[in-house]
Parts: structure tokens; C-alpha cells; sequence
């Protein structure tokens, strides 16, 4: 059976971390999806530099993990100069990372938006910028939502490597007290639990999306 | 910086040993995970009173939870009920339980996508049940389900830099333990480490492309297409 009293005595502890894991992730996907929108709108831009520029930022993040990026900002950025704590090479990590993702997402949202409404608006006088502005990106998000809310959840899974950098996020707190009161097993069910209470509603949600969006066209 | 010393002979082998574990690991993790995920989905699909059930509760926790903190779980609590498992043993079980929920919902997705009607024919043909399942509907399924699952292959790589927490001797841990050594060989080291990553899993992203294209192409006729796997789905963490 469960130990609640461990979850009842940290509770101050555990909602600390919840609240830092929620706004870590907040932050990581605004800064994440504004990346994610500029990298994608590069990769398909007409010009070469600018889609090659795209193409390497995309497929070198996606294919190494995401602790690397972290430890590189924790441990590496150090013996440049640079100084960041846990938390904050944790975001930047999360923002770099995620970015890649989204700025896939996004591509396949716009290139499934057909070529003709491209070639009307810039023959009807708009400039391949407002083309993208008012054509082309508000069809596209549509089918850009489920993608992105998948990203969001993964986002939140994700944040839970700031603990393994003295992040100060749901896992570390859970670390912190699991050594302090040395009961591991029901402290770590409690961890869990916060996380489900965020990601749950959340899955639940994206699927609700995914088949509505669907259903509409 | 100094690459000429971070890049000396010996860290170079230590670095390789550490991605020949990652590999290791990551292939038997998958193996495994494919095994217990394609039960997981069958009996997801097939809709068994109760069992079903319990295995959509088992998978939508597993998934909605960070593998770090499975990771944590296997190396760290089970000891606490008496399971002790060593450092290598606890990262692949974790990695087991979180990929297999992962493949789950790829078996099940890829079960879906084939037409009932086929399920109908062959029952009304006089095939039993498991039959059907397993000369009809698996065989066709399969073919749709190998391109998500070596994307899936693809997160597990990188997932396996997971277990640098428990000190599992992987690419990641083995890279962490020469920049002990060397304030200088730092970023060097990263760079590598991060290159050593990137072939493997990008070699392996452009089969999963290749296959892909050939599955779209191969299937002009029939009925819906997988519901894609979203890339970082099952990655991480």
C-alpha cells in the first residue's frame, strides 16, 4: 500500500517541481514553435542557402538525443564562458530540441496545402511573405494542431531530463525526496502521478483533435 | 579546446565500445519490445472484455509517462520490493516496458488499417479467429507496421542515452567519463558523440524513408494508410 504521508508531508516539494515542469514546458513551446515555424518556412523557401540552412538544423537535432544537447549547454558552454544553470540549459536544450519536431510537423502542414493557392496569391500581387501570412499558414495549422499537441505532450516527458542537471523540475524534487526519505518506491508512484495528471488530459485531448480535425477534412 | 588530445586513439575505442553497447542494448530492447508490444496490440484489437481494458490502462500510463522516471523505477525502487536487478539488465527492462507500449499502439494502429471486410470473408470462409489473425490480417499488417517501427527503432537509439543516469557503460556515459578527465576535451568529445549518433540514427532514418515510399507506392488499391507515427511519438524520455 501506498505511503500517502510521504506525498502529504513533500506536498510543498512535489507541487515546487509540477510548477517548474509546467513552466519550463510553456516556455520551451512558445520559443520551440516560433523556431520550429521559422525553420520550416526556410526549409521550404525557394532559396537554396535557406532550405539546406533548414534541412541540416532538422535532421542533425532530430537524430541525437536529447540529454546530449543538454549535457552540451550544462557542461559543455561552460569551457566556452557561457554560464547557464540547470534550468535554463534545460529549456534551451527542450527549445532546441523540440523545434526540429514542430518544424516538421508545420512542413508537411504547409506542403499539403496545394501549390495552386501559392502560384494564385503571388500572381494576384502578394509577395511570397504575405502568401505564407494569409494563405498558405492559416490553412495549414489545421492540420499542424494534432502533431503539435503530440509534441506538446512529448515536451513534457521530455522536461523531465532538467532533473538529471540540477533542473529543479517534478524529478528532481522527486529525487530530493526520495534521499530524503528514503522511501523510493512510493515516492517515485507519487512522481509518476503528477506526470500523468498533466499528460493524461492532455492525450485525451489531442485525440479529441485528431478526430474532430479529421472528420471536418 | 583541444581535439588533437580529446581525439587520441584511445578515447576514439572508448567512445566506439560505448556505441557497440548502445547498439546492443537498443537491439535487444527491440526485439523484445516488439514481441510483447505486437501482444499488447493484438489484444488491444481484439477487444476481450476486461483484458482489453486492462491493457489500455497498462499502455496510455506507460506512455504518458517520462522513460527517465521508468528508468529511475527499474534501477532505484524495485530494489525496495525485493527485485534487484544490475545496472544493464534494469535499462533494458525499462526500455522494454516503455518501447513495448509504443509498438503496441503501432501494432494496433497497423492492425486497424486493414478492412474488416477481410476479418468477414475469411471468418465466413470457415477460418477460426486466431486463423484469420494469422494467416490474413498479420501478414498484411506486418508489411504496413515495418516502416513506424524502424522510426520507433530510431527513438529507442536515442533513448538509450537514458541510461547515463544509472552509469550503464553506453556511448552518452563513456563520453561523460573522458570529459572528466579534461576540462578541454569537452566540446570536442560532444561533437563526436553527437556525429556518432547522428550517422547511425540518420543511415537509419533514410531506410525507414526508402521503405516507406515503397509501401506508399506498393499500395495503390487498398484501404487506408497506417496512421503515421508521428516521428518523435515515441521517443523519449
Amino acid at each position: 500500500m501506498l505511503d500517502f504521508t510521504i506525498l502529504i508531508d513533500n506536498l510543498d516539494v512535489y507541487l515546487q517541481g509540477f510548477g517548474n515542469t509546467v513552466k519550463t514546458s510553456v516556455i520551451a513551446l512558445i520559443c520551440s514553435f516560433i523556431l520550429g515555424v521559422i525553420i520550416a518556412v526556410m526549409r521550404i523557401s525557394p532559396m537554396k542557402v535557406l532550405s539546406a540552412a533548414g534541412t541540416v538544423y532538422v535532421e542533425f537535432v532530430r537524430n541525437i538525443p536529447l540529454i546530449l544537447i543538454a549535457f552540451f549547454f550544462f557542461y559543455g558552454l561552460p569551457a566556452l564562458g557561457f554560464k547557464l544553470n540547470g534550468y535554463q540549459s534545460g529549456t534551451v536544450a527542450l527549445t532546441i530540441y523540440t523545434a526540429a519536431f514542430i518544424a516538421e510537423a508545420v512542413r508537411a502542414g504547409i506542403q499539403s496545402v496545394s501549390k495552386g493557392q501559392m502560384e494564385a496569391a503571388r500572381s494576384s500581387g502578394l509577395t511570397y511573405i504575405q502568401a505564407m501570412r494569409y494563405v498558405i499558414l492559416p490553412q495549414a495549422i489545421k492540420i499542424v494542431i494534432p502533431p503539435l499537441g503530440n509534441q506538446f505532450i512529448n515536451l513534457v516527458k521530455n522536461s523531465s531530463i532538467l532533473g538529471v542537471i540540477t533542473g529543479l523540475d517534478l524529478m528532481y524534487f522527486g529525487d530530493s525526496v526520495a534521499s530524503k526519505t528514503y522511501v523510493i518506491f512510493d515516492t517515485y508512484i507519487f512522481v509518476a502521478m503528477f506526470y500523468l495528471v498533466l499528460t493524461i488530459p492532455l492525450s485525451i485531448f489531442v485525440g479529441y483533435l485528431e478526430r474532430r480535425l479529421a472528420v471536418s477534412g | 579546446m583541444d581535439f588533437i588530445g580529446a581525439y587520441s586513439i584511445g578515447n576514439i575505442n572508448y567512445l566506439l565500445a560505448g556505441l557497440l553497447n548502445t547498439l546492443l542494448m537498443a537491439l535487444i530492447a527491440i526485439i523484445f519490445s516488439f514481441i510483447i508490444g505486437s501482444v499488447l496490440g493484438i489484444l488491444r484489437y481484439a477487444k476481450i472484455p476486461v483484458v482489453s481494458q486492462l491493457v489500455i490502462v497498462w499502455v496510455e500510463t506507460i506512455r504518458n509517462l517520462p522513460l527517465l522516471l521508468i528508468i529511475f523505477f527499474t534501477y532505484f525502487a524495485l530494489p525496495e520490493v525485493g527485485i534487484k536487478l544490475d545496472v544493464i539488465v534494469a535499462a533494458i527492462v525499462a526500455l522494454i516496458v516503455f518501447e513495448s507500449a509504443m509498438l503496441a499502439e503501432i501494432v494496433r494502429s497497423g492492425l486497424n488499417s486493414i478492412e474488416k471486410g477481410q476479418i468477414e470473408a475469411s471468418r465466413a470462409s470457415g477460418l477460426s479467429w486466431m486463423q484469420t489473425m494469422w494467416h490474413i490480417i498479420l501478414p498484411q499488417a506486418l508489411r504496413r507496421m515495418v516502416p513506424p517501427i524502424v522510426s520507433q527503432f530510431i527513438s529507442l537509439l536515442k533513448d538509450t542515452s537514458l541510461a547515463v543516469v544509472i552509469a550503464m557503460p553506453e556511448l552518452l556515459h563513456n563520453a561523460q567519463i573522458i570529459n572528466g578527465k579534461n576540462v578541454n576535451y569537452l566540446i570536442p568529445i560532444f561533437l563526436l558523440t553527437a556525429l556518432l549518433y547522428f550517422a547511425v540514427n540518420y543511415t537509419l532514418s533514410i531506410v525507414a524513408r526508402r521503405l516507406e515510399n515503397k509501401e506508399r507506392s506498393s499500395k495503390k488499391t487498398t484501404g487506408k494508410t497506417i496512421l503515421r507515427q508521428d516521428k518523435a511519438g515515441g521517443e523519449a524520455i
